[in-house]
Parts: structure tokens; sequence; C-alpha cells
């Protein structure tokens, strides 16, 4: 589906300027407040449980149970919860530290082997190349709850429960379908005509994609790390099954295990929540602009 | 003529750091096929050692009465798992609330994701930042959304039994009333991927040709005569891979009932996922939960092949 986006009045402008733009007869628009008012509701129905889990994070522990909620007005922010969150005893601490762990090392895995083939994908032909991609993508489809059983099985025999090393493993495979399918449309914008040129001139095949292909796909790698880095950040079903020690497991599962108690203190729930989220939230920004690709695991390119 | 008769010049001229291609290419032994093998391989093997290889002892174990608790090797006791399965009537139940919550989700937030695209692709100014704005909710852990919303559906203290007091409606139990814990179950799924059919129905919604508009324009359209001959056919074969995309997701949902409700009250927020994580890690019975497993991958499977077809026709036209 090709776009054809053209920059706004560029049709008015007319040949050279010699004419002026025409008065635009502009029908009175009644429709446009009501729009307008309907999208500040949705706007603020999307954005409220954001906003009060941030506000929850920051309030004092008393504010937090008042009723009836105090929504704007009558609290003074603290910062005691997010203390909490950071002090050397606190279960989530250890479980942001395992979660940086295993995303960092999962996404660079995937990448790893996800742009080679990718590559290879996009420039020979491999015999049933559309069915081995559908393939793979398909194996991202599969649902978590039942992939689990075997893999902590297997895991069980091979000693890799309650290790970072086999959860990195698992989010390693899980990112793959969706590094290979987001890069191979990244390959297959750049021109296989540049890596032939090169070979022209003596490069060998490997020396082309290395030195003429690679440089082009940094921007894309990037990207396509960066949301392999949010998915190993945010997926929770393997690392609760897989990881049941305190001191291996990511934050997920730690945060998750903050409601288990008889009470719960909502305040460092949120704050870690937030804490959680806010990194999350600054990478998706960064790459908003492979947005569409990205949710759709490559699938879908405009 | 200038003159070209010259005497040759003794020595060579001297270049300083020749920028010359490679005279023998390195890794010239790399032939084609061997690259491609290469590359491939290690991707694939890894795919295999983590997803086909555990869908293969799957559909083993399936077939025999093991678990994961009792030392007893595992003995084959051929379809009885399946028979169990696909006639127990708990199953049929959960079956149905899952197909309730699939059926529900997608089709509020088809209907508010479109919506929404469909209002912001009108917006001239402003569209990129309430574009990021709306989209916050979808980039968030399914753990932090479910947290989140816990919270603020609390019967005592949540926020929204905070206002529906405030007006004078009396509490609600969202969470734990038999009826409506499903349904709230349906918002925060919607909370939460409405941004998603939203972000891909504007998408398609921007790369409608202006054109066609102005064409029909010219022709007195109206504005409703637009909309469904225009933008709606265009957009929705996009929107079409989007739903898919989304009823899969949603078939698999484990997370949230995980966090919000724990399947309770009574069952009645249990979908699959969670009624095969029940039989698996509380029953032990590892063979019954491969063989609903793998009735569920089927499922998937068949919905994928669709998805995935349709995804492919798109992308030859």
């Amino acid at each position: 589906m090709a776009a054809h986006i053209q920059p706004s009045g560029l049709a008015d402008e007319g040949i050279a300027g010699e004419t002026a733009t025409p008065p635009v007869r502009r029908r009175p628009r009644i429709g446009s407040g009501f729009e307008i008012i309907v999208l500040a509701i949705f706007a603020i129905v999307m954005l409220f449980p954001v906003l009060w889990m941030l506000e929850t994070a920051l309030k004092d522990t008393g504010d937090i149970y008042a009723v009836p909620a105090k929504v704007i007005s009558g609290w003074t922010p603290t910062l005691e919860h997010v203390k909490d969150v950071f002090s050397s005893n606190s279960p989530v601490f250890s479980g942001f530290k395992n979660s940086v762990i295993v995303a960092a090392a999962s996404t660079i895995i995937a990448t790893l082997l996800g742009v080679p083939s990718a590559w290879a994908y996009s420039r020979f032909a491999i015999p049933a190349k559309k069915d081995q991609l559908f393939f793979i993508l398909s194996t991202r489809f599969m649902p978590p709850v039942v992939v689990v059983i075997p893999v902590f099985l297997m895991f069980r025999d091979l000693n890799l429960l309650d290790t970072l090393q086999g959860l990195t493993l698992v989010y390693a495979a899980f990112n793959l379908p969706f590094t290979i399918w987001m890069m191979k449309g990244f390959i297959d914008e750049v021109p296989a005509e540049y890596e032939e040129a090169a070979m022209l001139d003596g490069y060998s095949r490997f020396e082309a994609f290395w030195r003429v292909t690679m440089p082009l796909l940094i921007p894309g790698i990037a990207a396509t790390a960066v949301f392999a880095l949010i998915f190993s950040w945010n997926e929770f079903v393997f690392s609760i099954f897989l990881i049941t020690d305190p001191g291996t497991r990511t934050a997920p599962s730690a945060i998750a295990g903050l409601i288990g108690g008889t009470t719960t203190d909502w305040g460092l729930v949120a704050a870690s929540a937030m804490i959680f989220a806010i990194p999350v939230l600054a990478f998706a920004f960064l790459v908003r602009k492979h947005l569409v690709a990205g949710v759709t695991l490559g699938a879908v390119r405009r | 003529m200038a003159d070209t008769l010259q005497t040759p010049r003794t020595a060579p001229p001297h270049v300083d750091e020749l920028e010359a291609p490679p005279a023998a290419k390195r890794f010239s032994f790399l032939t084609d096929r061997w690259l491609a093998a290469l590359f491939i391989t290690p991707a694939l093997a890894l795919l295999v050692f983590l997803s086909i290889w555990p869908l293969i002892r799957l559909i083993w174990l399936s077939f025999t009465d093991y678990s994961v608790t009792r030392d007893v090797p595992a003995s084959f006791i051929g379809l009885d798992n399946y028979i169990d399965v696909l006639t127990s009537p708990i199953v049929h139940k959960r079956a149905l609330t899952t197909l309730i919550f699939v059926v529900g989700a997608i089709l509020l937030q088809t209907l508010i994701g479109f919506a929404i695209a469909f209002l912001i692709s009108r917006r001239v100014k402003g569209r990129g930042a309430l574009t990021t704005l709306f989209l916050i909710p979808m980039m968030l852990s399914p753990v932090v959304v479910g947290l989140f919303w816990k919270f603020m559906l609390d019967v005592q203290f949540g926020v929204v039994n905070s206002f529906l007091d405030s007006l004078g409606l009396g509490r609600v139990e969202w969470l734990t009333q038999q009826r409506l814990a499903l349904f709230s179950l349906i918002v925060v799924d919607t909370w939460q991927w409405t941004p998603f059919i939203m972000l891909i129905a504007l998408a398609g919604l921007t790369a409608v040709p202006k054109y066609l508009y102005e064409a029909a324009e010219i022709d007195r359209a109206s504005e409703w005569f637009k909309f469904r001959r225009i933008t709606f056919p265009l957009v929705w074969p996009l929107l079409l891979i989007a739903i898919m995309f989304r009823a899969i997701e949603a078939f698999r949902l484990f997370d949230l009932v995980y966090i919000l409700t724990g399947g309770g009250p009574g069952g009645t927020t249990e979908t699959l996922s969670y009624n095969v994580y029940k039989v698996a890690f509380f029953g032990f019975d590892t063979g019954r939960a491969s063989a609903y497993g793998i009735l569920m991958v089927i499922v998937v499977i068949i919905a994928a092949q669709f998805y995935l077809r349709y995804l492919n026709r798109l992308q030859e036209r």
C-alpha cells in the first residue's frame, strides 16, 4: 500500500506563484468542536490510569487509601516509595538488575542471529523461502503458557531453571522471529545493486554485505533492537514459570510478587510499576517512527 | 599539439595510500550457498531448540499419563487425554469464556480504536503528539497494566468506586462479582490494546490518497458516502490484519487474568490459557495439560494460517 501523502498546501501553490491561492470556501464545520471534545474524552480515559499510578507512587501512604480519593489536591508529593524501590533490601531492586541483564543479553543474541539470516533471506534464492519465513513468524504465535510446559521440563533436565541464562535463551528465541521479519523489511529497502557493484570492484559477497550493506542498516538494527529490548523487558509468562528463586527473578515477576500477601503496599507497587514503565516509554518514543512495523512483529510495513 | 612524446619517467608516480579494492578477495571461499547456510542455520537452530523441539515433546507427552511430581516413567495411554479434555464440561465452559472475551474485547477495541484513529486523522494540528499520547497503554507490560487496574478497581479504596460513590451510585465489586469480572477483564484489555488498532487504522487512514476525496468532492459526495466508499474500503484490509492479530493474542490471554482475578470469582474469568496453567502447575497433570495445550496450539495455528495467508496476499498486491 503506497502512501500518497503530499505536504499540505503544495497542490494549491499554483505554477511559480503566478496565481494567488484561491479563497478557500469553508463550509461551517459544526462537527469539528464535537470531534475535539470526543477526542479529549478518549484521551483523558486513556491517560488517567497512568497519571493515577504516577500520583499514587508519589503519595504518602495515608493519602493513597483516603476515601474519597484525593485526585487533584489535598496531598503532598513524597519520594518515600521511590526510595523504597531502590533500597538494597527491596525485592524489586534485584529484579530490575536481572531484567536489565536478561533483556540486554537476549537482545544481543537475537540481533546477532537475526540480522545475518534476515539478510540471507532477503538476498538469496532459498527453497521455500516464503514458507520458511511464515513458519518463523508463526512460532511467535504459540500460546506462552503451553510452550512453557515442555520448556520447563527441558530446563529442569538441563539445570537451567532459575537461571538467567535459561531465560535469556528463551527470550532470544522469542525475539528472533520478530528480528528476522523486521530486519528483512529494512534490508529489502537497500538495493541489492549496491552489493553487486561492490562485488564488481573485487569484494567478496561477505565483504559486500559487511562493508556496504551493514553500515546502511545501522538505524534499522537500532530500531529493531529497541523493540526486542522492550519485548524482553515486558515479558511476564516465561519469567514467572521458569524462575521462582527471588534472587534471580526478573522485575515483572518481582513486582507481581508484591501483591501476593495479605496486605499490599500499593505505594510500593505503584512506584515499582512506574519505574519499570518509564524506560519502556522512553525507548518507545525513540522508535515511534517504526511503531507500526514493530508492534505487528514486522509483518505490516508501509 | 602538446608534446605527447615525452620520455617515460623511470619510476612510477608515487601515490600514498592507494584506495583500490582488495586485489585478492578475502572471504571468497564463502560462496553464496555456504553464506546462506551459515547465516540462516544458527537462527533456525535456536528456534528449533526452543520452539519446535518443545512442541514435539509436548505432542509426545500428550499421549502419556506423565506427571511432573511423580517419579514414575510415563506410560502411553493413547488418545485418552484428548478425549478427556474434549468431553470435559469445564473445558467447554472455559472455551465459552474465552470466546466471549475474544469477541467482546476485539469488538470494543475495533470500534473505539477506529473511531479515535478517524478523529485523529481529521485533525491537522497536533496529530503526532496525540498519537504518541494514545499509544502509551500499548507499550506497558501486562504486569503493570494489570496492577494499575487492580488498584483502580479495588472495592474499598479504588478510584473508580470512589468516583461512583461521590456520584451517589454506590460501590461495585468490579473484580469479584460473578458477571462483572469478565466485563472488567474486557475493559482492561480494551484499555491496553485499543491503541494497537488505532495505530494501524491510522496508518491506513493517512495512506488514503487525497485525490480520491477531491474527486468525490467535485461530485458533491456526502461525508457518509466518502466514508463508506473511499475511507472504509481502503482501510479495511489493514484493519483486518490488526483485528486478526489481536484475536490471536486475545485467545492466548494469560497475564491479565493471572494478575487481575486469578480466574475467579468461581472460575468465571478463567480463559483457556489460565485453565491449562492450572491443570499443569496445580493439578500436576502434565499429560492432560499437554493434550489441552496441543488443542490450543492447533486453534492458534489455524488462525495464524488465515492471518499469514491474508498478509501474504496483501503484500503481493
